[in-house]
């Protein structure tokens, strides 16, 4: 295998199974933390984290430039991670401090930075994925050669928008890549409650675009198949609906959830035993590509940065009440 | 003298000291965005049939022409998906304008505009603006029912981050779109159905009316009646006839509700002691009941009477022609609004 893109060159397996391990170990550091800063209190609000879906964040992220833009969910914190976000900014914005990346205004479900193509977590299911057709919609009124990912799950795939985002998309032939994270759920009810197709892909088909499934366990297999995707999408050739089947390790919301039992545990643990990063470490050392020592050195050196984080964060000043209209307009 | 003798008379007349040009209102708006289109490349146009028809009310006429199906596209009826077209790429630094056809239709992409576009840049810590702009088409009176001439201004005004303009006259189209499409915030234009093809003096040249600055389209003395888009012209009617009784109506037009130039309605609230506030809209709930609080708040020790509310009442827009000319409110409740307030102290 190898794999050259624009932006991002990976010549060889060993770089991009590094830049794909780098990148999930960095969403399951900070998560873990976010979850249990959350939970202890310290932190305000509440979360809705990632962990358990990280080859789909490191897989599309991995094969997209920093000017391509992306709209995440009200589940962001891995998008805006794998995109680049720095943790600083985005553990104060945790916190609601001035320091973060939303100056407190926020918080977990607005992380943004349009330096880096993240346009955008969102609270409204669905809310982002139109959202991404404009930002496509930009690049081919500049001829910046740039695409838009649009992040959603399986529960967003029903809401109006992204049946209307799908067709704009394909009938004005944009550049952009509909990443649908199956992970089975929507909220606390089950795929097959919410819908009567077991894959969203076939949906593509209603739109006369591409749908293609890929495992969401696998990053290497989600960054080949969002690679042909980008590489259809620069070239002009429209829209791609990629369905990602993955899983949500915690609940809808934080950690230990509101404990009611809408999954068996056995079923929680077949997934589990399917953890992205696991499965690529071992593949990694077994394909003599990385080394232990390495794969424990990303886990460390994350570890460190996400404490420095923290600490930033917490010893940040709270936001000034006398600002609270700032930024309503812009003037 | 002959008619003919009379016609070439006037002709040359014209020549030589060209009147104020007229244009109707749907030309001067039409005018402005060609005008902004041309004079910013990164302005674009998205909407159902805004290229090949040129909009529902011809409002787009000649824009497919002029600038190409790059900057003037055809969507499918996907309203949802047009406003966050326009989100989208107005969150990287274009200027679209989203066409909405009828205002009524804001029920079917109200996520986009109230959740997404109004509150992207206070959400986001002030480091995303969005310039778009939403024309749309309000207004009862042509037999549309009542899904399509509602008044639904007060929804908007009522969200921090939006603008809404409601041009009360061909100037004014043209002149708030031109502002609107300058603004650096989501702003909306709700034009009126029954004046498309009202004329009035419109300049060639481009300019803008700055938002949230009223005008005082009459000067008067007795009664303030704060008219709200069409209902200026119907104001104006009333204070016509009220003038032949010795009464003197002003009238003033806040051009753009949010944001709202209270100053100048409170202004004339002290020097008039009497205000009536009139709009389209149901008077429930109504922008009316802002205009009237704000009133109380800066100029309660100035007011004569109450002040009072013409809107139209708690009901759906009714089709059939007699009952609609019941609902919407016209100059003779606007007059009757004037008399009740002057037999007051």
């Amino acid at each position: 295998m190898s794999l050259t893109q624009d932006g991002l060159q990976f010549t060889a397996d060993r770089d991009l199974l590094i830049d794909l391990h780098r990148r999930m170990v960095r969403i399951r550091l900070f998560e873990e933390a976010a979850g249990r800063l959350m939970e202890s209190g310290a932190m305000p609000g509440f979360l809705h984290l990632y962990v358990g879906q990280e080859a789909v964040a490191a897989g599309v992220m991995s094969t997209l430039r920093d000017s391509d833009q992306i709209t995440s969910t009200h589940r962001g914190h891995g998008h805006a991670v794998a995109k680049g976000a720095n943790f600083r900014q985005m553990f104060a914005e945790l916190y609601g401090k001035s320091t973060g990346y939303c100056h407190g205004r926020g918080g977990s479900m607005h992380i943004n930075d349009l330096e880096i193509g993240m346009l955008g977590a969102n609270g409204i299911v669905g809310g982002g994925i139109p959202i991404a057709v404009g930002a496509a919609f930009a690049s081919v009124y500049r001829q910046d050669g740039g695409v838009a990912a649009a992040f959603f799950g399986d529960g967003g795939s029903n809401i109006g928008s992204f049946h209307e985002a799908a067709n704009m998309a394909a009938v004005l032939n944009l550049p952009v890549l509909l990443v649908c994270e199956n992970n089975g759920y929507a909220e606390f009810t089950a795929q097959a409650d919410h819908m009567k197709i077991k894959d969203v892909a076939d949906r593509a088909a209603g739109y006369g675009i591409p749908g293609v499934i890929v495992d969401g366990m696998d990053a290497v297999a989600v960054h080949q198949t969002t690679l042909a995707a980008v590489e259809r999408a620069r070239a002009g050739e429209g829209p791609t609906l990629i369905e990602a089947k993955t899983y949500r390790f915690y609940d809808h919301q934080g950690v230990k959830g509101l404990r009611i039992p809408y999954r068996s545990q056995d079923e929680v643990d077949i997934w589990k035993a399917r953890d992205p990063i696991t499965m690529l470490e071992r593949r990694a050392i077994d394909e003599g590509l990385m080394q232990q020592a390495e794969c424990t050195a990303m886990w460390e050196t994350t570890h460190a940065e996400v404490a420095d984080a923290i600490a930033f964060a917490e010893a940040s000043p709270e936001p000034d009440a006398a600002d609270l209209l700032q930024d309503v307009y812009t003037s | 003298m002959s008619t003919q003798t009379s016609d070439l008379q006037a002709t040359a007349t014209a020549i030589e000291t060209p009147p104020q040009r007229q244009l109707t209102y749907v030309k001067a708006f039409n005018e402005g965005v060609a005008q902004m289109m041309r004079t910013d490349p990164d302005v674009f146009l998205v909407g159902e049939d805004v290229a090949g028809y040129g909009g529902v009310f011809h409002m787009f006429d000649g824009l497919k022409n002029e600038f190409g199906a790059r900057r003037v596209v055809d969507t499918p009826i996907s309203e949802a998906a047009i406003i966050g077209l326009g989100v989208g790429a107005a969150a990287r630094g274009l200027r679209p304008i989203c066409d909405l056809m009828f205002m009524d239709f804001l029920g079917v992409c109200m996520d986009q505009v109230v959740n997404q576009a109004a509150k992207m840049k206070y959400m986001y810590g002030g480091t995303v603006s969005v310039p778009l702009t939403i024309t749309t088409a309000g207004g009862a009176g042509v037999g549309a029912s009542a899904q399509h001439s509602q008044s639904l201004e007060a929804w908007l005004a009522h969200v921090p981050g939006l603008k809404v303009a409601m041009p009360s006259d061909a100037y004014d189209a043209k002149g708030l779109i031109v502002a609107a499409i300058r603004d650096d915030n989501p702003t909306i234009v709700v034009l009126n159905k029954l004046l498309l093809g009202a004329k009035s003096h419109v300049p060639e040249e481009l300019y803008a009316i700055p938002f949230g600055q009223a005008k005082i389209v009459r000067p008067g003395r007795d009664v303030t009646v704060v008219a709200i888009g069409r209902m200026v012209t119907e104001a104006r009617a009333a204070a016509e006839l009220l003038a032949a009784e010795g009464i003197e109506v002003e009238v003033v037009d806040p051009r753009t509700v949010q944001p709202l130039d209270t100053a100048t309605i409170v202004e004339s609230a002290r020097r008039t002691n009497r205000v009536l506030v009139v709009h389209e809209a149901v008077t429930f709930g109504g922008i009316g009941a802002e205009i009237a609080a704000q009133i109380q708040d800066e100029a309660f020790d100035y007011l004569d009477a109450p002040v009072l509310r013409v809107g139209a009442p708690f009901s759906p827009v009714p089709f059939s022609p007699v009952l609609e000319k019941a609902y919407v409110p016209d100059a003779q409740r606007i007059l009757a609004g004037c008399r009740r307030l002057l037999e007051r102290g």
